[in-house]
């Protein structure tokens, strides 16, 4: 391992070549400091490791020598089955990407339109400022399954004349409908933290209220709600699942229905393993999305 | 005499029961400067936000080349594109660079080609000693060239007046002189200009008129050196000893 485990010593490590000055070799005293930074950066990775071994250690021990462990492992763990039935499984996530593809271009769309109208102060927008407020309330309000149920099963009783019975269909919509209201709010949140003093300086200029949203303050505030709205997004990617209850054969109901004939669990761990395929490089991206943005307000902020 | 750029009639202002300005007339000629002291909460800001309409006064006229612009049929976007405005914490668009920051209006607002814009925007900078920083975001320049920056954007319009709002407050002392010269070098261009600072030793150098700003009233208004050395009003005379005291002068 080759990584130093303090913090900020990235800044001055020592491979860092220092090729300004030219003719610059370092003083005794930095090279005894240098041994020494070395020296401990080693301790360090010993400590780290000697402690993961230990800790990983003892819990898979745990684990393995439980009196359950060898059941549990038959009915969770029969990767032979597993992968028997995986193409099923893999197809049926097929389901789960395209209603994320199609419920967060929706979603965007929506909810960008929600956020405008709850902070506009136009009075011509009041009726829709009023209509935006109570929808947000009410769908971040309620479980998102009880609203797939609603819409799933509400919506075909009303026997209503070219509305769609489709079950696939009536679950995008769901999903569309909750979280439209909470990537409103995390726009309006961005929308707000925008100074009032960049809009007074584009309206000084000029600008109407329109081109001063569109061109100041929009481009800062989307800028600013990039890392939650990549956090919303993977709750979106795992919560297209819920909808396998009104009978679409996604991810999960795909594992439903293959271990429900042999009463074995292990294709769900093979869903939740396809899901973790897609959700972890995702959550690492957002991470590093959020900790760029947060360097790059602490350097405004120092400018 | 020709009508002035800018005529205020005993305009006033008051937020809630505060009146933060009252009873202020005065004109600006063109190609003159007029400079506004008096302590923090004079009312200094608020009088040029006033004239942007960035407030709505609540008493009074406010007149533009001789125009009425505080009617309430006058569009505020078709006056402030007649107006620069430069704030005391610059207020450049983090997310644009320098001359993405100096094109927006010239494109947006006055339907200029982006070609011409960035021409126009480049002269400009070149101008002001800034043509390579053209690309740079704001975070990567010294308040004094922000500040610069800030300037260049508002005369990209090309405005009838220029509005000063305590544009060197923010800054350092050494980033104060790069700023205060752009300003010189504006004056000397015949740009009439509105402006708000605690720079006694530029307002002496820059102003055809100073007018001295307590409470939101104006207690005096005359030419630089009147004010600023024979002051007849204890209260002018009590500011500027302050201020002579904390080195200002």
């Amino acid at each position: 391992m080759s990584q130093e485990a303090g913090r900020g010593s990235e800044n001055h490590s020592d491979s860092t070549p220092y090729s300004f000055g030219g003719s610059w070799t370092p003083s005794a005293v930095e090279l005894e400091r240098r041994i020494a930074r070395k020296a401990r950066a080693r301790k360090n990775s010993l400590v780290a490791a000697a402690s993961s071994v230990l800790v990983l250690g003892t819990l898979a021990t745990i684990i393995v020598t439980s009196p359950g462990w060898k059941n549990l492992s038959d009915t969770f763990f029969k990767w032979a089955y597993g992968f028997e039935v995986l193409p099923k499984i893999i197809l049926g996530f097929g389901a789960n990407v395209f209603l994320t593809v199609i419920a967060a271009t929706s979603v965007g769309i929506f909810g960008l339109i929600l956020a405008l109208v709850r902070t506009s102060r136009s009075p011509a927008i009041t009726p829709f400022r009023i209509l935006a407020t109570i929808y947000v309330d009410v769908f971040r309000g309620i479980p998102m399954l009880l609203i797939i149920l609603l819409v799933g099963f509400g919506i075909p009783a009303l026997r209503l004349k070219g509305v769609t019975n489709n079950v696939f269909i009536l679950g995008i919509c769901a999903v569309i409908i909750t979280y439209s209201a909470y990537v409103a709010e995390v726009i309006r949140s961005g929308i707000l933290t925008v100074h009032p003093s960049q809009r007074a300086a584009a309206r000084s200029l000029g600008l109407s209220n329109f081109q001063t949203l569109r061109y100041v303050v929009l481009p800062q505030a989307l800028r600013r709600v990039t890392p939650p709205l990549l956090n919303d997004l993977v709750s979106l990617i795992k919560d297209t699942g819920l909808v396998s209850i009104l009978g679409v054969t996604d991810a999960i109901r795909a594992a439903q229905i293959a271990s429900s004939r042999s009463f074995n669990y292990t294709p769900y761990v093979m869903a939740a393993g396809i899901f973790l395929l897609v959700t972890i490089p995702l959550t690492r991206y957002t991470d590093r999305t959020l900790r760029k943005s947060i360097d790059r307000q602490n350097a405004q902020g120092l400018a | 005499m020709s009508i002035p750029v800018l005529a205020l009639e005993k305009v006033r202002k008051a937020f809630g029961s505060e009146v933060v300005l009252e009873d202020i007339s005065i004109t600006v000629p063109e190609h003159t400067a007029t400079v506004f002291i008096g302590a923090s909460g004079s009312g200094k800001s608020t009088l040029l936000r006033c004239i942007n309409l960035l407030e709505q006064i609540d008493d009074g006229v406010i007149r533009l080349d001789g125009a009425d612009i505080t009617n309430p049929s006058v569009d505020p976007d078709e006056i402030r594109r007649k107006l620069g405005m430069v704030f005391q914490s610059f207020n450049l668009f983090p997310h644009m660079s320098v001359v993405e920051n100096i094109i927006l209006a010239p494109m947006r607002v006055h339907s200029k080609s982006r070609e011409q814009a960035i021409e126009d925007a480049l002269e400009l900078l070149g101008r002001f000693g800034l043509r390579e920083k053209a690309e740079q975001y704001p975070d990567r320049l010294s308040g004094g060239q922000q500040q610069r920056v800030a300037i260049i954007r508002s005369l990209a319009v090309q405005p009838r007046l220029l509005l000063l709002d305590e544009i060197t407050s923010a800054l350092d002392p050494v980033l104060v002189n790069e700023v205060l010269s752009t300003v010189r070098d504006l004056k000397e261009h015949g740009m009439t200009m509105l402006l708000a600072t605690h720079e006694m030793g530029f307002a002496k150098q820059v102003a055809d008129e100073v007018c001295f700003l307590e409470h939101g009233r104006i207690l005096e208004w005359g030419k630089p050196e009147e004010i600023l050395e024979n002051p007849k009003k204890p209260q002018t005379k009590e500011f500027l000893k302050r201020v002579h005291e904390a080195g200002r002068l």
